[in-house]
């Protein structure tokens, strides 16, 4: 994963240090806080296109003035009651996704090690699919089971990767090996159901925002709420841990403690978002990857990496809405799509530069 | 399958264990592991019968060799010569294709992680496989046995084409496979989606099952696998030079570029007939290989025959076991050798220093 270090920043954008009298300082890089700027405006403007689309159309305009509580009520019904949840999933599911994304990255330090590829993902399709195929659960069952088959894949892997600590290249190869485990077991429920259940769960699998309504914004707004600033927080000593646990150690991170934290809120993250939204494929692969294009920043770049989840959940949802005329394709499948090729690219381009 | 492990724990004692470098072999180990070979025929026998004799219906042993040998048309006949002797036989073939084509990519790429169900070669198969299905409408397996090996063949160029570097180490390998892998399957559940009868013909195949063996389709898929099979007997000395790495090889006389292309196809030819009649099936390419390096040692003329001979002995045993746990229904092949694999694969990765090519 080494970091390409682009020196041709310009000088206006370079990272520089403030420092107060007291002897307090602190480190800026403007270019970085210029990227998460334009990427949360293009993510908001975004979001009002979406919340404008659907079978009854309606302009930006007329869906800012309904969200500022001036629309008829027949507005206030498609725009809050209707739109509002499904986008706010696709936000907070972007948010979450591309947050446990570059977590998994700086720890695997490995850009393919997100969680669609190490078994967590896996594990939560597993979970819901048990809720579906044996338990015939509701939907609230089935975000149950997700978040448990996430959870207990990821503590599985973390404690068989474990030996006197984690190393990143062991932890990406177990989970290689549970995720082939579970796909296995996931086949199987899949054979087992009857063709209604079948389809259920295979679109549940591909990842969809039809149907959302608020509760399933509650638990993940309060998941992202709690979770976000833990990980944001433990941004600094991850840069370090990227370095080695060697060299992490000798500046004074707690390298084991860091990486089981910020590994526990990954885990509940991607299970919070896969039980909203079910598994979207590649989101948490490519987010951190765009993102750290974009800043030029060395280090985990959480904060873009997360932006850059949300605008790439609605401008897939908005894609997937609008391309293909009347069919409608679940968000899933886009991303997937997508994914893939920019996979293939990445993929491409490492191996020429001799990284992968 | 733990029946079947446990029955190949005694293949290893006929050979020393660990045996040395590529150098030729000393005389005496000749006919250890020729004994070693012999016994592992025995033991693939042994699963063969069982594969015939046991299942859902319990027929006595008497009455399966009456079967066999003198048909007159009742139910046990029908059982046994049209369900339980084309699924031995596919087992059979699959079981070596799958074997031989993991230790083919082992040696093209140095890897000991190179499988051609991890590298993702399979899901290519299946995804061109679910196109031809979805989009094309193809059914029959004369029609998507071509779709199949051009899948496999586009991916194992592309594995190749990322493996085949220097700096590939097998994390960034089984990461590029899983990835790919991930993208495709990713791509057959988006095709699914759009076809519910495409889903229910998909769901049995992409979990790889033997159930579905009749004996035109063995018939048909065998040039593919004898094709496969003759190259991969021709490939045995020239990937053991390859072994040296490229420089000695060269020196050897080994001509290196039509090797590979020659693997590459074998491998095709091999992954992508025993995907198109069984579906995707992980580890099996994996585990036997690394099993029979510690009974033979490095040379490859010893463990391409062993892992024909071996890895029949796992997909079947692992067939036998799903047939006969989840009685009367049962549990597929491709998902009792993933749930076997898995933790293979695990303590393989876990091992203090991962085993070297």
């Amino acid at each position: 994963m080494r970091t390409p270090i682009h020196r041709r920043t310009s000088a206006a954008l370079r990272p520089a240090v403030l420092r107060t009298p007291g002897g307090l300082s602190m480190r800026v890089a403007p270019r970085t806080a210029a990227v998460v700027a334009a990427l949360t405006v293009a993510a908001l403007a975004v979001s009002v296109l979406l919340a404008g689309t659907g079978d009854y159309p309606m302009g930006p305009s007329a869906v800012l003035r309904t969200l500022a509580g001036q629309g008829t009520a027949a507005e206030e019904f498609i725009v809050l009651d209707l739109r509002l949840p499904r986008l706010l999933v696709a936000l907070l599911t972007g948010v979450a996704l591309g947050l446990a994304g570059a977590v998994f990255q700086a720890v695997s330090r490995n850009p393919l090690g997100s969680p669609d590829i190490i078994g967590f993902t896996e594990g939560t399709a597993a979970g819901a699919l048990v809720a579906i195929v044996v338990l015939n659960g509701s939907s609230a069952v089935v975000a149950a089971g997700a978040v448990g088959g996430g959870v207990l894949t990821g503590l599985a892997v973390y404690l068989l990767a474990w030996r006197r600590g984690v190393h990143g290249y062991r932890l990406v190869l177990v989970g290689i090996g549970a995720a082939a485990m579970l796909g296995g077991v996931r086949h199987y429920l899949l054979t087992r159901a009857d063709l209604v259940d079948a389809a259920r769960a295979v679109l549940w699998m591909t990842g969809s925002l039809d149907g959302r309504d608020w509760s399933h914004v509650w638990p993940l707004l309060i998941t992202c709420a709690v979770l976000v600033p833990v990980v944001l927080g433990r941004g600094r000593p991850l840069r370090m841990l990227e370095m080695g646990d060697d060299a992490a150690r000798a500046l004074g991170v707690a390298a084991e403690r860091t990486r089981m934290v910020v590994m526990g809120a990954a885990v509940l993250l991607t299970a919070a978002a896969t039980s909203a939204a079910g598994p979207i494929a590649f989101v948490a692969l490519t987010a951190p990857q765009l993102a750290r294009r974009l800043t030029r920043a060395a280090g985990p770049n959480l904060l873009p990496a997360a932006v850059m989840g949300a605008l790439l959940m609605v401008a897939a949802d908005l894609v997937a809405q609008q391309a293909f005329g009347d069919r409608r394709l679940p968000v899933g499948v886009l991303t997937g799509v997508l994914g893939g090729g920019y996979l293939l690219w990445l993929l491409w381009t490492e191996r020429r530069a001799g990284r992968v | 399958m733990t029946a079947a492990t446990a029955d190949a724990a005694p293949a290893k004692d006929p050979a020393p264990p660990g045996a040395g470098p590529a150098a030729p072999p000393a005389p005496r180990r000749i006919p250890a592991r020729a004994g070693g070979l012999a016994v592992s025929a025995l033991l693939l026998a042994l699963v063969a019968a069982a594969s015939v004799a046991l299942g859902a219906k319990s027929i006595p042993p008497g009455d399966v060799w009456d079967s066999l040998v003198s048909p007159v048309g009742s139910d046990t006949d029908v059982v046994v010569r049209q369900l339980r002797l084309p699924r031995t036989l596919l087992g059979l073939l699959a079981g070596s294709a799958l074997g031989l084509a993991g230790a083919l990519m082992q040696a093209l790429t140095r890897n000991p992680l190179a499988e051609p169900g991890l590298l993702g070669v399979n899901a290519g198969a299946a995804a061109a496989v679910v196109s031809a299905m979805a989009f094309l409408g193809i059914g029959s397996f004369h029609g998507y046995v071509w779709f199949a090996f051009l899948g496999a063949a586009a991916v194992s160029v592309l594995v190749y084409a990322l493996a085949g570097t220097r700096s590939a180490t097998p994390v960034r390998l089984a990461l590029a496979g899983t990835a790919v892998t991930a993208a495709l399957y990713g791509y057959v559940n988006a095709a699914i989606l759009l076809d519910t009868a495409a889903l229910d013909r998909m769901r049995f195949w992409t979990a790889g099952s033997l159930a579905s063996a009749r004996m035109d389709t063995i018939v048909q898929v065998l040039p593919f696998l004898a094709a496969g099979f003759a190259l991969a007997a021709l490939l045995a000395r020239p990937l053991n030079a390859v072994a040296l790495g490229d420089d000695t090889a060269r020196a050897l006389g080994a001509r290196l570029g039509s090797t590979r292309i020659a693997t590459m196809a074998a491998v095709t030819l091999l992954c992508g007939a025993a995907t198109a009649v069984c579906g995707p099936i992980v580890f099996v390419g994996l585990i036997v290989p690394h099993l029979v390096r510690s009974i033979t040692g490095p040379d490859l003329r010893w463990i391409l025959p062993y892992a024909v001979v071996l890895s029949p002995v796992l997909l079947l045993g692992a067939d036998v076991v799903g047939r006969l746990v989840a009685a009367p229904s049962e549990l597929q092949v491709g998902v009792v050798t993933a749930l076997i694999g898995g933790p293979v694969f695990i303590f393989l990765v876990r091992r203090r220093r991962m085993v070297q090519l």
